[in-house]
């Protein structure tokens, strides 16, 4: 009968742990149906009204002076792409240049400098990368240009790109390199046909989730790329791109310019969640995993 | 006949003779490459024929490699430099009263940052008051507790939401959420917690409080992802030791797994921090743009680096793009600041790469 007291008491607590225990599993779970949900809802959204504005004229022509009913994004796509191409272009070469270095020359100080300033560009708000390019080229061009837009965009890749190619070169493994050298392959040879080659699936992951990630990027692209109103081909001008014609469609007073603003967002969004899903579908039957 | 080579199972003789050819000079070379003095002539000869043809590109290679690397370094050294050129008028004109000046008014050449700074602040600690529960919450459901099946699935949908362009937010936000907020949210946060003064004021959807949930939705797949990462480094042991002593799972993911990922999931929520007193496009579209410091979080507001957004391509005056520069300074130093804690955080517990390997 002694025990009885104590009995109810490891009863109590243990109510109280097993409520304890219910709450948390409660409080996860509803956590993480309140961040999937924003998501859902931003996607039917975009795909309902997106879908009722996409027509054939928004994807073959310019935008229509302010007020006036139709039009499209035409130049924006191009510029877009032009610019993206740009982008790529220039950053990732040097990211998987930089990354290289940093995992085959780079275990001294000179390589630790160099991560830590990759990671601190990669930190650098974009709106800043904005104002040094527009330091640099706009202001010496004196005029806005598709250029300085590509540029901006390309500064955002590179820390990414570089880490990514870091990562999956450091998980190639040694014994693979050392044969290549022991077959008298010179270092350069073994590094871009053996070693980049054996990580490229992680590699070019990383160049798509930097991709990604500059495609809607629209701040850098406020005072360098400008954006334009009519076809533009030439690198030197102000050039219009889709995330920015978005931004103003999406501040302007007309409901048609509304409209098309999210038909532009869907159109964007598709671009870049089609590139996130082949990372994804690719790295998870990839050999190398990792880089996601 | 052992030795005998059988020409059918042979490898390519070709190759067979070349692959001792070219290991030999090297490993020669790397035996002697310190004592000249017994070398035979002929082993000089291949030594210096070998890697006379790899030495020049693999040194002009490294060359190009480290230039890209250097670059990288230059990149920032040079954005610093811009920043900080660009800016000098304004720093001579104001000092460090630009920091706590309020009147920002272009006519008169007069600049203080203390709005924007306001502004800044306020909203990301608002998203940071919303986002931290929340990622801490679908880390730790994602690996400790849903099936596994759903695991891959849970983690892409909030990898999905880091993917989604900061405009696309910022639309959606003019557009869903600021209605949703001044219809709803926002009448009934006033009748209910009208008394703090945090919710008083005129509603109008757009305002602090719509900048601050928006923020919250993009930082939460950094924070929760960092979360998930250290939360996978925790030992299985660890769970296991405190699962063994009767715990139930909640006290076993409270003892046994956050208590050794403090550290780490600060470092996440850092960085979130660090993305949202950067984020530009969503806020600037959603928080009013006037540059006032108002207690209520109904108010229009302004951070830093939408007000740079907004004035920068149509400043006119050598000061007044001086003080826009100079704000843009002072967000890449705090950035820094917040990043540099981050990464030291995090990478204290999943080692130098920042990233697990699972």
């Amino acid at each position: 009968m002694l025990k009885q007291p104590g009995d109810a008491s490891t009863l109590k607590v243990s109510l109280w742990r097993r409520f304890m225990n219910q709450a948390a599993n409660v409080f996860a779970i509803s956590a993480s149906v309140l961040v999937i949900v924003p998501l859902v809802v931003i996607f039917v959204y975009l795909v309902i009204k997106g879908v009722g504005s996409l027509n054939w004229a928004f994807v073959t022509q310019t935008p229509k002076p302010p007020g006036e009913l139709g039009g499209g994004m035409a130049n924006a796509m191009v510029g877009s792409a032009v610019i993206l191409a740009l982008a790529s272009l220039v950053g990732i070469p040097m990211g998987i240049g930089c990354g290289i270095y940093l995992a085959e020359y780079g275990r001294d100080r000179f390589g630790d400098l160099v991560r830590f300033t990759a990671d601190v560009l990669n930190g650098v708000p974009s709106i800043v990368i904005g104002i040094a390019v527009y330091s640099l080229i706009v202001l010496r061009q004196k005029h806005f240009s598709a250029l300085s837009g590509g540029i901006a965009l390309a500064i955002m890749m590179i820390p990414t790109v570089a880490r990514a190619t870091e990562e999956m070169l450091l998980m190639v493994p040694n014994n693979i390199r050392e044969a290549a050298l022991g077959l008298g392959i010179p270092k350069w040879r073994t590094t871009l046909s053996i070693s980049l080659r054996t990580a490229s699936a992680g590699v070019i992951t990383g160049c798509m989730l930097a991709f990604a990630r500059v495609a809607g990027e629209t701040a850098p692209l406020l005072f360098t790329a400008f954006g334009n109103q009519y076809w533009n081909m030439n690198l030197n001008q102000p050039t219009a791109a889709l995330p920015l014609q978005i931004y103003t469609y999406a501040l302007s007073p007309y409901d048609d310019w509304h409209r098309q603003a999210w038909a532009g967002a869907l159109i964007l969004i598709v671009m870049i969640v089609a590139a996130v899903a082949a990372v994804r579908i690719s790295t998870s039957r990839g050999a190398l995993k990792g880089a996601s | 006949m052992a030795d005998s080579v059988d020409p059918m199972n042979s490898p390519d003789p070709v190759e067979q003779k070349q692959n001792p050819m070219t290991a030999i000079p090297a490993l020669a070379q790397a035996a002697t490459a310190r004592k000249p003095s017994v070398v035979s002539s002929v082993l000089q000869r291949i030594r210096h024929t070998q890697p006379r043809s790899s030495r020049l590109p693999d040194a002009a290679f490294k060359g190009l490699i480290l230039l890209t690397a250097a670059s990288v370094f230059a990149i920032v050294v040079f954005v610093v430099w811009e920043l900080v050129d660009k800016s000098r008028l304004s720093l001579h004109q104001f000092g460090i009263g630009f920091f706590y000046g309020h009147d920002w008014d272009p006519v008169n050449d007069q600049y203080g940052a203390l709005p924007f700074i306001f502004g800044t602040l306020v909203s990301s600690f608002l998203a940071l008051l919303l986002a931290v529960p929340l990622s801490i919450g679908v880390a730790v459901y994602v690996t400790e507790m849903c099936p596994v099946r759903w695991r891959s699935i849970i983690s892409f949908l909030v990898e999905l939401l880091a993917a989604i362009p900061s405009v696309v937010y910022g639309l959606w936000a003019i557009f869903v959420l600021a209605p949703l907020l001044r219809d709803y949210v926002e009448p009934f946060l006033a009748r209910t917690l009208g008394w703090t003064g945090l919710f008083t004021g005129p509603i109008y959807g757009i305002g602090m409080l719509a900048a601050g949930i928006i923020l919250a939705i993009m930082i939460v797949p950094i924070i929760a992802s960092i979360t998930r990462e250290v939360l996978t480094a925790v030992p299985q042991n660890q769970r296991e030791a405190v699962l063994a002593l009767g715990a139930t799972r909640w006290e076993m993911i409270r003892m046994g797994v956050l208590r050794n990922a403090r550290i780490g999931i600060v470092g996440g929520i850092i960085l979130g921090l660090g993305r949202a007193l950067g984020e530009t496009m969503a806020v600037t579209m959603v928080i009013g743009n006037r540059p006032e410091v108002s207690k209520s979080l109904f108010a229009p507001g302004y951070t830093m680096a939408s007000v740079i957004a907004n004035e920068f391509s149509e400043a006119t005056g050598d000061l007044y793009l001086s003080a826009l520069v100079e704000i843009g300074l002072a967000l890449f130093l705090v950035t820094l600041i917040v990043n540099a804690l981050a990464r030291l955080l995090v990478w204290s517990i999943t080692g130098s790469t920042g990233r697990a390997r699972a």
